[in-house]
């Protein structure tokens, strides 16, 4: 009877399952969605040329990537986490109490974050002031704090035109969001000469001062978008008169559908955002659990060859993708080959 | 009865109206059941035209994905390029890497330019190139590995165009679009028209779109659903082993052995709670036991097919014991009478004639098992995976993709080119699931006995 054989096949999958012991011969990897497609066109590249197995790259998130990282020492945890912002001091305590006691920071890249709407739209050119004024909940209004009164693009500043506010920006799980807070929010809050009365409302308490600086407004002025840019992208075709924030490399694979913005007169591109002159951007990075090398077949191969001229050098495919190349690439390829752990954080 | 005859006279009053002709509570009665009617209409007219409005912008957006532009070319497999220290060595001309291929693919397109004049003024040869998918020197490579002999010789090779150029043939690109496009120049397309009337450019049914892995965000054009119809095979494979015996067995036992008390009571009623529960808890129950606990590897199809067992073995359970209770007592009485135990009476006589309900049951909480994403994402299947898993069972325990997940990954991508990808990942869902009810249905209707 087919019953018995297959209570005998399901026993035999359950008895194997029990008793492999099992090793992995692929690199694992998993973290932040910004990271995942340059780290996915690597390990393409690295599975073609290499007689290794193509690492699996997961996405997830940048924290969610480091916690993973961080459950411990084995076949079975990953081998490396993709991060969009640094590595906290609580993930470093996760991970010793795990046993990861050493990690390697690869800082690989930079990201460019821009500012585009609907290519048949008009082109903006913002500042970063022009961006607190529009979407903060409070604003400097003669001196005063004021809840924000401005409607349209042009009340906030004369020369940008006559449209009405409304912004697609990351949600708060997203690293880009804490770029978008600190260098486009906070610089506002700065030159609007926000934070300084902010400041001073809170007794001189900075770091209110600034949770002030990134409260925003809840009219509906400005929409969180907690999925990925593909989302903020179809937003923005049923609402052609609005704003979204993107990743350069998404904005360059859809130059056909987006206007980019200028902040600061400056036109985001790979090559502004590597002399510094664009202003919102954020070096990307992955962290390697060291005890898996040597262990886990061909990861001291993938890093090597992430880092390499090959592949994240400027004229290499990451930078065709949008990755704007690290002008000290070659120092962090002489750390990647002798795999030193990185120091503790000093702040 | 002067009496009788004048009360009786009341009775022929209220007939005074006729009963051809409708009064009024009857023609209200018929207004409400017209309107009922009428509801019924609309709200089967609603789903159809959701339904019809879902499956057209599916169909719509996906069927260009079975189909691909592909470039044919001559490449001429250079040895001053491919052996540059002459010696003819196998191992030498295996480790060149892609990069050394793509001068290759350039080379060809220069001949191109002079020996057939198809060319475009004020393009490079270099920028022609990228008219092919960054795949083709892999592909290069590979039929070069292949044979180490070939170096040297010139053949002709069908390489996929790159994702722009196969968007350009299927509406998706057009010439004012690549004007403001990073990604193509309008030259590029004038050269992709030259080449089509040379005959070099064709669109064509695309098998490597079923077969193919999944590809980087750079070669939209490469990616496939092999690795993804492979990964959900082998967890249907599991998930099916697993639950077909121990979903019967619990089912037989609580139908026709257990004891009527307060635990089977129990039992029961948590079984048809468990079949309510929201399958992300099973991916958390999943990453919890099976990989933190048990150490089984992540994203692989083992684990995905364990979680994905737990969530259907209510259904089945379910399914099972109410085709058993349709098995009419009569024919285990029958049974008992005439001398079988307990047991023959059951797998004699009651399995067989439950059977097509039970396979039915079966094969519908597979299709559910088939389309779930969120329990695996929980247990890494979402992710980028490149290599075939191997055959079972050693392939149970490596890394693979599933179907659906595909479809949420490709969503994701920043290239337009994803977009008919997901789509047609969903029509190939769509269609597996079509399968399955088909099949679930037909058996039914051949072997289901009604008394």
């Amino acid at each position: 009877m087919s019953f018995v054989k297959l209570s005998a096949s399901a026993i035999a999958i359950a008895a194997v399952s029990a008793t492999t012991a099992y090793a992995r011969d692929n690199v694992q990897v998993a973290g932040s969605s910004t990271v995942l497609p340059y780290a996915s066109i690597v390990a393409e590249a690295f599975g073609e040329n290499f007689d290794f197995p193509t690492p699996v790259v997961e996405g997830g998130g940048s924290g969610a990537g480091r916690k993973k990282m961080c459950e411990g020492v084995g076949p079975n945890t990953i081998d490396i986490a993709n991060s969009s912002s640094r590595i906290k001091q609580s993930d470093i305590d996760l991970c010793a109490s795990n046993g990861v006691t050493e990690i390697i920071e690869v800082r690989f890249g930079y990201d460019g974050i821009v500012f585009a709407s609907d290519i048949n739209g008009p082109s903006f050119a913002f500042s970063p002031a022009d961006w607190f004024n529009a979407i903060a909940k409070q604003v400097v209004v003669d001196g005063k704090l004021v809840d924000n009164p401005n409607a349209q693009w042009s009340d906030v500043n004369g020369d940008l035109p006559a449209q009405n506010i409304l912004a697609f920006i990351p949600g708060t799980k997203h690293g880009t969001r804490e770029v978008f807070d600190k260098k486009v929010l906070e610089a506002g809050c700065k030159a609007t000469g926000a934070m300084d009365i902010f400041k001073e409302a809170n007794g001189g308490d900075k770091k209110a001062a600034k949770k002030a600086c990134h409260s925003l407004r809840t009219d509906g002025v400005s929409v969180d978008i907690d999925g990925d840019y593909t989302e903020t992208l179809s937003r923005l075709a049923a609402n052609p008169e609005a704003i979204g924030v993107f990743g350069l490399s998404f904005y360059q694979n859809n130059t056909d559908k987006l206007v980019v913005a200028t902040m600061d007169n400056v036109t985001p591109s790979t090559e502004t955002v590597a002399s510094g002159e664009y202003p919102v951007s954020r070096p990307l990075y992955f962290y390697i659990k060291k005890a898996h090398l040597g262990v886990t077949p061909g990861l001291q191969e993938y890093v090597d060859f992430f880092v390499s001229d090959d592949m994240a050098g400027p004229d290499g495919p990451l930078a065709d993708y949008g990755l704007v190349s690290d002008p000290e690439l070659a120092k962090t390829q002489e750390m990647v080959a002798n795999g030193t752990p990185m120091a503790p954080l000093s702040n | 009865m002067t009496d009788a005859t004048s009360s009786g006279a009341s009775p022929t009053t209220k007939h005074a109206t006729s009963l051809l002709a409708a009064d009024d509570r009857t023609r209200r009665r018929n207004a409400a059941e017209a309107r009922f009617r009428g509801y019924g209409v609309a709200a089967i007219v609603v789903a159809i035209m959701a339904l019809v409005g879902l499956v057209s912008s599916i169909l719509y957006n996906g069927s260009s994905a079975f189909f691909q532009t592909f470039i044919t070319l001559e490449v001429y497999l250079d040895p001053a390029k491919l052996d540059k220290k002459g010696t003819g060595d196998p191992e030498e001309i295996r480790k060149v890497t892609t990069f050394g291929y793509a001068p290759l693919i350039v080379a060809s397109f220069e001949k191109l330019a002079e020996e057939d004049g198809i060319a475009v003024d004020g393009l490079t040869a270099k920028k022609a190139a990228a008219l092919i998918s960054k795949e083709g020197a892999a592909d290069l490579r590979r039929y070069v590995r292949a044979d180490v002999n070939r170096v040297g010789q010139t053949v002709e090779f069908k390489f996929l165009a790159s994702g722009r150029i196969d968007g350009y043939y299927k509406g998706r690109v057009t010439m004012e679009s690549a004007e403001i496009d990073n990604n193509i120049s309008p030259e590029q397309l004038q050269l992709a028209d030259q080449l089509k009337e040379a005959g070099l450019l064709k669109t064509s049914w695309n098998w490597g779109f079923l077969t193919m892995a999944d590809a980087s965000e750079n070669r939209p054009e490469a990616a496939g659903l092999g690795v993804a119809i492979l990964g959900s095979f082998y967890m249907m494979i599991i998930v099916l082993c697993l639950t077909l015996p121990i979903g019967v067995a619990a089912s037989i036992y609580l139908e026709e052995f257990a004891p009527k008390n307060r635990f089977t009571d129990l039992v029961e009623v948590n079984i048809s709670n468990l079949a309510a529960v929201p399958s992300i808890v099973f991916g958390i129950l999943g990453l919890s036991i099976f990989i933190n606990f048990a150490g089984l590897p992540q994203s692989a199809p083992i684990v995905g097919g364990l979680v994905l067992t737990l969530m259907t073995l209510p259904t089945i359970i379910i399914a099972t014991r109410a085709s058993l209770k349709a098995v009419p007592p009569s024919i285990r009485d029958a049974a008992l009478g005439v001398g079988a135990s307990r047991m023959q009476a059951v797998f004699h006589h009651v399995l067989p004639l439950a059977m097509p309900g039970i396979l039915t049951g079966t094969i519908i909480g597979l299709a559910q098992a088939l389309g779930e994403t969120a329990p695996l994402m929980l247990i890494g299947m979402v992710a980028f995976v490149r290599e075939y898993p191997s055959a079972p069972p050693e392939g149970f325990f490596e890394p693979a993709a599933a179907l659906p997940v595909q479809v949420y990954n490709w969503t994701q991508r920043a290239d337009p080119a994803f977009v008919e990808r997901a789509s047609g990942a969903i029509i190939v869902l769509l269609v597996f699931l079509l399968i399955m009810n088909a099949v679930a249905i037909i058996l039914r209707r051949r072997f289901e006995r009604r008394w």
